[in-house]
Formats: structure tokens, C-alpha cells, sequence
């Protein structure tokens, strides 16, 4: 029925790509990921001061990532849907853990501390959130009906909200947006869509009154910056002159005075795109961004071809929460969102977010893997 | 639930699901389009804008840290403060030829290999428009030359930078302590953010302990500077909180007597005033000069700091531990008393060795004096210390109720002065040698353990203010350095507190009866001290003691003359004045000293120069031994 062959449609039958598939990996999504890490490490190398001790430690993280998607992608599918349901009851147990026996880091419980390492329940969420729901939504009739939407929606709610306890609201936007996208692929109506986004811009003021002080600080901040130059207005502000400064061409790797000069704060964590645009200018950033969306089309793209609802929704899901990840970072650090806490994917220092994006890509690797062996 | 591969659903579910995957992939490639757009105001209509701001903008955050807090003595003399002294800096982005450069710096300035070499290294971890320093410390004279030449070096920069520096040089070295520069390990123990901008840290001595109050609260500032990251205005500014200054209880013109009288020995002196704890003096010899760590030591000085025969590193009254020997005689004897084991005027024969009853070995305990001193009391035991009175009484009293009433002096236990790394000496029991030496005790331990030898060990500072203790009859206060810390945010004053607490014996009037004995030590006509005693304005109560290195067998004789120096007999004195009504209490303890009774003269200088506010010269006999 789908005839028409689709731009995402790459495929190549070098003696290296059928390698790669032989271990359950996707060559072009792989070679995406590939390319983006690399230069997300030449980009770290710049951020932290010419220095390679970021760049060796960040090596560090991605082999462990990598690691994880390569093992992820090797569990049959069938698994993957058949933990799902344990896996979001385990997660939710956690959650509640945390908040009552959770270690506090940086004024936030977020961290379980399991005596051999600590570890972020929430950042697990991301993953299963979309995977329960999936799980839910493949075996009911779709487009969901009234009632299924109901449930979906409260195995949404209850996860972000406890997240949002924590509070982690970078955390728990990602969450949130991964289960309803879940529920998006199945067949929301758009009327009911509409709704939900009328009903979510009532709920802001409500929404506000529950924030902390310092999530409304970030809102305030963002609708302007220059009331408090130096204090939280400060980021925004310096990451605005170093991607402004940067023009079309850049001002060339290393060179970037902004970043380079200490102006520009966490520039090597959530703040590494402004790095990357003023050093690489309009066009280096064109030449990311393609490649982010050439990741995230290839994502859809492996959905698309999925066997059944399972593997389609999850698929689907985990590819556009990585444009969430991409959205949220670039338009903070550009200043039309406000300051979340959000990594740029691959991009950023650090490891608890690279691992749980890569464990993602494993699950889709291992959906693209399942289309082969019935195909076959 | 098991899996389903709804095949028959396929077309339908998978046509719905399409639809949506493109139009989610439609509103993701529009909202790419967003950033681009707003990436496009930024970057291409607001570039001048931006680019503008990015060269002007050189507000940077600066740390402003803050002067350290100063230590006085008593009598308000300073002790530690901060000098400005000025260093020669080079940013090389504005040197056209450095080789040259650095030639011509060097026929005005001295500079050596190691100044180049370190400078030529730094200038690779810095960013070139950053000031790097060539070298530390100039003089007068340089700072003079450097400002007249300066036109010839544009790029060249002379900094003022304010320092540690310890005005009396060596002496309390190891009360005052001294800075040094931060290491990795200190790094990781202490708030960063206060510390940006401070390079230095205390590392020994009060400098350590009273870190928190001395360092203060960082300030800070943002500045706008130019491209080379020159200053040009402050934009806004938090003054730094200067650390607190240190009131110390001791008195430096005292501490350099007692430093003095020790001279060319190896030893400690402490003097405390017994009622409050101020600890007077606080003397180690030999000492060292602190103000060379400040700026880092040489390591082939440290290394002979380090191996020198007198180990002036090393904190004798803190953390040397002598066997007491007879100074203990004074406190095991008010045991006996306490105890109604002896009463003062209580006599035993002494003939020069001590048989312990019913022993098969027959092992003589062995007096000083070898002919004895026939009928012994307290007093005359005390006066003469008599060894085998001691013996007597310490068989009769037992190991365990001898260790029981020591440690109300505080034997065996830190004094809890307010220094790191105090040693608690050893006071030993029946217990303790099960516990730690797996072994019984001996009896014969006992009695070598009554004249302060054996197992006993004691810091010069333990002795020191059990002494305190004894003088004040059983009011035992924590000794301390510090008397009083003043704010400089506020000026208020916060007096040290010392810990207190007080014991008493079953009948007071047995102090007065060990002071009576104590006072003819230096005053009697048979005293061990009674040479020390001649001509002195006030009446002192003291008591020698002479440790052993090393036991003497059974039927050697112990020959001064042929014994290497270090392995001489520890000398030991302590005491009190005026005897009436105490006001300073004095150990003195120095390695290989010979005899206590030489030990005496030094603890004389101490207490008249306390008592008498003035250092007279001792008269020629007091400097001679007595004897024992």
C-alpha cells in the first residue's frame, strides 16, 4: 500500500552494514549517532577549555552508552512488551521511594542511593512511561476510545507528577511528553487534542502557584532576561551573545571569545549549543540541526515499518521525545524557553540522560530487528 | 497477557499510525524551522548588535578574598599579620620578543634558572592575555628599579599582594603555627566558593585550628575589562569579610625567655596560669623560622628541617611523650595520702633498694642514692626523692587505685588544648595491659611505675597542667591558647570558655602537705632544687625528675661521661610560684637533659620573669647542677 519510497528509505548493503545488522544494529541510525557523538566531543573539547580530560571522560560515557544500547537491542521485542507492565510498577515504587527515602542533591531528591551507586528512578521513567503505554494502548481498539484515554492519561499523570515532586521539572516534561506522544501515534482525535491544549493553558496559573521558587524564577527570567543582569538573567543573556556573535560562519573552533572567555556558564553541560553556534556560526548549526532531524526521521521512519501497535508507538515515541530533548535545549539556550535543565542529546556533558537516550535507541534497534525476523 | 501479532489489524492500525508519524514529523520539521528562525534574528539580524555586545562585553565575576585575621599575645604584640609584598608579572600577549625581554629584566632584577623555567612553564596552561608572575617577592630596591625601567617593557606588571608574615620569627612557632599554600587534599575538604582567590591555608598550629575564624567570607566583583583582560571599572562590588582576629593567652616576651633558657637544649617548656588555663608559654627547641613555608619551602631546607639531629618540626610538648619519672612522685604521693595508705609523717627505712615481699627473684629496686636515705616521711621523700618510699607506697597502693587518682589530673588523657594532633601519653592499669599488651601485670611494673618510669608517659603540656592542676588543688581547667577572639564585622569580643572541673581529697589540708613538701624541693637545705631556690624573691614549690632512656642492669653503674648524648637520662622539672597563692605553673622537660635538677634554673627564668616582670640574670650557682 505504501509504495512511494520514502526519503528516509537509506539502506546499503556493504559487508559492514550487514555486520552491523547481524548484532540487531541499524546501520543508518547508528551512523547518525555516530557522527553527532563525534562532534558533540569535538565541541566538548572546545568548551572545556581546549582540555582533554572533559573529552576523555565524556569518551568514558559514551562507550558505556553505547554499550547499553548495543545490549538493549539484542532483547527480543516480545520482552520488551512483556516487562513493560513490571517495569512501570518497579519504576513507580521507586519514585515513591525517593521522595521518602531519596538523598537530596542540590535541593532536589532525585537520587536513590543504592549503597553501589546512586541512581535517578526518573530518568528510567522516560523510558518505561512510553513503554506502558504502548503496552496498554496496542491492545485496545484505536483509535482509543473515551475510557482507554482516561487510563492513559492517569498512567501519564501519576509518574510526572511524582517526578515533578522531586521536583525535576526537566525531567518530568520529558516524561509527560513521551506518553502523550504515545497516545498522539494511537489516534488521539484532534478535537480531544485540541481540548487537552485548551485545558492545559487553564491549568498555567494552577501550575504556577505549584512551582517552586526557583522554576518561576527561570519563567520570569526568560520573559526578561535583563531585570536581573547578573544574577539568573545572566545565562540567557551571555548564551544570547555568544550564538548572536557567532553570525553565519562562526567565529571558528576554539575561538569563540563568549565561551572561551568564561563569559558564558555551564557552557559545557546544557549550555554546549551555544559553544557550538558561535564557534560553527548559522551554518554549523543548519548542518546539527539537519542532523538531529535526520535522526529523528530515521526514528519515525523505523516506526513506521514496525510489525505491530507495540513496537510502532514505542518506536514512534522514543524518536520524537529525542526532538523534545533538541527543542527544549536549543530553544532555552536561544531564549524561547525557559531554563529547564535540559541536555543537548549526545551533545552535552554527562552521563545519566546519554544512557538512558542510547537504551532508547537500543529499543529501537530492537524493533527494527523484529520487522526483519517476520519479514523474513 | 500473551503477545499478539495482530496481523489482522495491520492495515488499518498501521494506516492510522502513519498518518500520524507524518504529521508528527511535519510539526517537528516545522518547529526546526522555528529555532532556525530565531537562530536566523540572532545570528543575522541582531549579529551587529550581538557581536558588539560580545566585544564589549568584559564584565568578568572576580573573587575578592579576604584579608586574613591577625594573631596578638596577651599584651596585644602581633604575632601573624599580612605585609604587602610585591611580585614582577609578564603578560606575554604584549611582548613582541620575550628571549630579549627576559635578558634585559635580569641585569635589573635578580632571576634565576628556576624563576625562567617555572615562568616558561606557566605561560602554556595560561591564556596569553593573562599575567603571568616571573617572580615572588622583590625587595625595595628592585621594586624602585622595576618602576623606573618600566617604560622599556610594555607588557610587564609589578602586583601587590598582601602575605603572611610572623614578625618574631621562630619564636612560637609551633603555638602560632604557620600558612602555606593549598594543597589537593585541603582542596577537597573546604568550601571552594569561600576560598577563590586565597591560595594559602593554615597549616599547623593555632593558624590550622582557628582556620575558620582567621580565613573570613570572600567578597566579590564584577569588572569590566578589556580585550588583553585589563581592569577598566567595577561594576558592582561585595566587600570581603576579613577573618576575625586571635587574642592569645600567650605572652611572647615570656615565650622567647623560656626559649631562651632552654638555649641550645632540646626541649619544651609550658607554663600555665593555673586558675584559668591561659596557657603562658608554649616553647619547643629548637625551632624554625615559619615564614619560610609561606612561600614555599626549599625541599633541601625542608629536608634539614626534617633530619636535623634536634627535629625543630617536631612539637615536643604536644606530641613528646617522656616517662615522667620522679615528677610523678608529687601526684602518687597525694594518691597515698588520699588513699590513708601513708600518712605525711608516716617513716620507712630507707637502705637504697627495695625488696618486694615474698618475691623469689629477689630482685633489688634500686635507689638513686646507693647508700639510701635512712628514715624517709613524705616530706624528706619528696625533698630528696626518695625512690624507695615510692616503691613502698606505690606496692601498698596498687596499680589500679594509683591509675584511678592520676587520671583525675589528667594523666593518660588529652588536655584538650586548642591545638591538632595532641598526644594523650599513657597512664597505665591492669586493664589497659590485658587490653593492648595481652599480658598480666607485674608487680614489679607497679613500683616502677610509682617513680613515673616503665609504661607512664606524659607530654610536656599534660605535665604542665597537672601541675595546674596540683597547684590549684583540684580545680583542673582545660589549658588554652586562645584567650579571646574579636569579630572585625562587628568588633564584639568572644572570651575562650575553658572546660572545668574540680575533685577533692578526702581531706583538703593534704595539698597544703604535698606543697609543704614540693617547697623544700627548692627551698629545703637537702632540696634536689636547692640551688635554684638561693636568693629567690618568692617561694617556689617544685620537683625534679630524671628519666630513663634506658634501664640500668642490675650491677652497672650509670657513667654520664661515656653515654652518647642521646641516650642521657630525659631531664625533667616542674613547678609552681609563689607558693602561697600560685599564679603559674611551669613543666619543663628537655631530651637527654641529664639531671632534673638542671632543669630547674630554667623554669626559675620563667616563673621571675612572670612574677618579677623582669629577666634578671641568674646568679652563677643556680646554673650549676645540683644534686639528686
Amino acid at each position: 500500500m505504501m509504495n512511494r519510497t520514502h526519503v528516509f528509505e537509506v539502506s546499503y548493503n556493504s559487508r559492514l552494514a550487514s555486520a552491523l545488522r547481524l548484532i540487531n544494529i541499524e546501520p543508518v541510525l547508528f551512523l547518525g549517532i555516530l557522527l553527532l557523538s563525534a562532534i558533540g566531543l569535538g565541541v566538548l573539547y572546545s568548551a572545556g577549555d581546549a582540555s582533554i580530560v572533559l573529552v576523555e571522560a565524556q569518551l568514558v560515557r559514551l562507550g558505556l552508552a553505547f554499550l547499553v544500547m548495543l545490549v538493549v537491542a539484542q532483547i527480543p521485542q516480545r520482552q520488551l512488551y512483556f516487562w513493560s507492565p513490571w517495569f512501570f510498577a518497579l519504576g513507580m515504587v521507586l519514585l515513591i521511594l525517593v521522595l521518602t527515602a531519596g538523598d537530596v542533591g542540590k535541593g532536589a531528591q532525585r537520587w536513590l542511593d543504592l549503597y553501589v551507586i546512586k541512581f535517578q528512578p526518573s530518568e528510567m521513567m522516560k523510558l518505561i512511561t512510553p513503554m506502558m503505554l504502548a503496552w496498554y494502548l496496542s491492545e485496545r481498539p484505536l483509535p482509543p476510545t473515551a475510557k482507554s484515554l482516561l487510563i492513559s492519561a492517569v498512567l501519564v499523570i501519576v509518574p510526572t507528577v511524582l517526578i515533578a515532586a522531586q521536583p525535576d521539572l526537566g525531567t518530568s516534561i520529558l516524561v509527560a511528553t513521551a506518553g502523550f506522544f504515545v497516545v498522539f501515534l494511537a489516534g488521539l482525535r484532534w478535537r480531544v487534542l485540541l481540548g487537552i491544549v485548551l485545558a492545559g493553558l487553564a491549568f498555567i496559573p494552577i501550575l504556577w502557584r505549584m512551582m517552586h521558587d526557583y522554576q518561576k524564577q527561570r519563567v520570569l527570567t526568560l520573559l526578561n532576561p535583563e531585570s536581573d543582569p547578573l544574577g539568573s538573567g545572566y545565562h540567557i543573556i551571555q548564551s544570547k551573545i555568544a550564538i548572536g556573535s557567532g553570525g553565519i560562519y562562526g567565529k571558528g573552533w576554539l575561538n569563540g571569545t563568549q565561551s572561551q572567555l568564561d563569559f558564558l556558564p555551564e557552557r559545557h553541560t546544557d549550555f554546549i549549543f551555544a559553544v557550538f553556534a558561535e564557534e560553527f556560526g548559522m551554518m554549523g548549526a543548519i548542518v546539527l540541526l539537519a542532523l538531529y532531524v535526520f535522526i529523528i526521521l530515521r526514528g519515525l521512519y523505523i516506526a513506521s515499518n514496525a510489525q505491530d501497535s507495540f513496537g510502532r508507538l514505542l518506536a514512534g515515541s522514543l524518536s520524537l521525545t529525542f526532538f523534545v530533548y533538541l527543542f527544549v535545549n536549543v530553544g532555552m539556550v536561544s531564549g524561547i524557553l525557559p531554563v529547564v535543565g535540559v541536555p543537548l542529546p549526545l551533545v552535552s556533558y554527562g552521563g545519566t540522560s546519554m544512557v538512558t537516550l542510547m537504551a532508547g535507541f537500543g529499543m529501537l534497534m530492537s524493533i527494527n530487528s523484529n520487522r526483519r525476523l517476520l519479514s523474513r | 497477557m500473551a503477545y499478539r501479532s495482530s496481523v489482522g489489524d495491520y492495515s488499518s492500525d498501521a494506516r492510522l499510525f502513519k498518518r500520524r508519524a507524518n504529521a508528527a514529523a511535519v510539526i517537528c520539521v516545522l518547529l526546526v524551522v522555528v529555532l532556525f528562525v530565531r537562530l536566523a534574528k540572532l545570528q543575522i539580524i541582531d549579529y551587529a548588535h550581538f557581536s558588539d555586545l560580545s566585544e564589549n562585553n568584559r564584565v568578568r565575576l572576580m573573587a575578592l578574598p579576604p584579608n586574613r585575621g591577625l594573631i596578638y599575645d596577651r599584651n596585644g604584640v602581633i604575632l601573624a599579620e599580612n605585609r604587602p609584598t610585591f611580585h614582577l608579572e609578564l603578560i606575554p600577549e604584549q611582548i613582541d620578543d620575550l628571549d630579549t625581554m627576559l635578558k634585559d629584566l635580569s641585569a635589573i632584577v635578580s632571576l634565576s634558572e628556576r624563576d625562567v623555567s617555572e615562568f616558561r612553564d606557566s605561560i602554556r596552561t595560561h591564556r596569553s592575555f593573562e599575567s603571568i608572575s616571573l617572580r615572588t617577592r622583590l625587595d625595595d630596591v628592585e621594586v624602585a628599579r622595576l618602576a623606573v625601567n618600566r617604560h622599556r617593557f610594555p607588557g610587564m606588571d609589578i602586583s601587590a599582594r598582601l602575605t603572611r608574615h610572623y614578625p618574631q620569627g621562630e619564636a612560637a612557632v609551633h603555638a602560632v603555627g604557620y600558612v602555606g599554600r593549598i594543597n589537593e587534599k585541603e582542596l577537597e575538604n573546604i568550601d571552594q566558593g569561600n576560598y577563590r582567590g586565597t591560595s594559602h591555608i593554615g597549616k599547623t598550629g593555632l593558624e590550622r585550628f582557628y582556620e575558620d575564624e582567621l580565613h573570613g567570607t570572600v567578597g566579590q566583583q564584577n569588572v569590566e575589562v578589556n580585550s588583553e583582560g585589563r581592569i577598566l571599572k567595577v561594576v558592582d562590588k561585595i566587600p570581603p569579610i576579613p577573618g576575625n582576629d586571635l587574642f592569645l593567652s600567650l605572652d611572647i616576651e615570656l615565650q622567647k625567655i623560656a626559649e631562651a633558657a632552654l638555649g641550645e637544649r632540646h626541649g619544651s617548656v609550658v607554663a600555665i596560669v593555673p586558675q584559668t588555663g591561659e596557657v603562658l608559654a608554649f616553647a619547643s627547641t629548637p625551632t624554625y623560622d615559619p615564614n619560610l613555608f609561606v612561600h614555599g619551602i626549599s625541599f633541601a631546607k625542608y629536608k634539614e628541617l626534617q633530619t636535623s639531629e634536634g627535629k625543630p618540626l617536631f612539637n615536643r610538648p604536644l606530641f613528646g611523650q617522656y616517662p615522667p619519672g620522679s615528677t610523678l612522685k608529687p601526684f602518687v604521693g597525694l594518691a597515698g595520702l588520699d588513699a590513708r595508705t601513708v600518712a605525711v609523717d608516716d617513716e620507712i627505712r630507707c637502705k637504697g633498694h627495695f625488696l618486694i615481699p615474698d618475691d623469689e627473684t629477689n630482685r633489688k629496686y634500686r635507689d638513686w642514692k646507693k647508700e639510701g636515705h635512712g628514715l624517709t616521711d613524705m616530706d624528706v621523700a619528696i625533698e630528696q626523692s626518695c625512690d624507695v618510699y615510692f616503691y613502698d607506697l606505690a606496692y601498698r597502693l596498687g596499680i589500679d587505685r594509683m591509675h584511678d587518682f592520676l587520671a583525675k589530673f589528667g594523666f593518660g588523657e588529652k588536655t584538650g588544648i586548642d591545638l591538632y594532633g595532641e598526644r594523650s601519653g599513657l597512664l597505665p592499669s591492669r586493664d589497659w595491659k590485658k587490653k593492648v599488651r595481652k599480658t598480666i601485670w607485674y608487680p614489679g611494673e607497679t613500683l616502677i611505675a610509682g617513680i613515673g618510669q616503665g609504661y607512664v608517659l606524659a607530654t610536656p603540656l599534660q605535665l604542665a597542667a597537672a601541675t595546674a592542676t596540683l597547684a590549684n588543688k583540684g580545680v583542673r581547667v582545660q589549658p588554652h591558647l586562645l584567650q579571646s577572639i574579636r569579630s572585625t564585622e562587628t568588633a564584639a569580643t568572644e572570651t575562650f570558655e575553658p572546660k572545668e572541673s574540680r575533685f577533692s581529697l578526702r581531706n583538703q589540708g593534704y595539698w597544703n602537705d604535698m606543697f609543704r613538701a614540693m617547697k623544700k624541693v627548692v627551698h629545703g637545705v637537702w632540696g634536689t632544687a636547692r640551688r635554684t631556690g638561693w636568693e629567690l624573691k618568692y617561694n617556689m614549690a617544685g620537683k625534679t625528675g630524671t628519666a630513663q632512656v634506658f634501664g640500668i642492669a642490675q650491677d652497672e653503674e650509670y657513667d654520664a661521661e661515656t653515654v652518647a648524648r642521646k641516650l642521657r637520662d630525659h631531664g625533667l622539672f616542674i613547678a609552681f610560684a609563689p607558693y602561697e597563692a600560685p599564679k603559674i605553673a611551669v613543666a619543663v622537660v628537655v631530651d637527654n637533659g641529664e639531671h632534673g635538677s638542671q632543669m630547674a634554673p630554667i623554669a626559675r627564668k620563667v616563673i621571675d620573669y612572670y612574677l618579677l616582670k623582669k629577666d634578671e640574670p641568674l646568679i652563677q650557682a643556680g646554673e650549676q647542677a645540683d644534686d639528686e
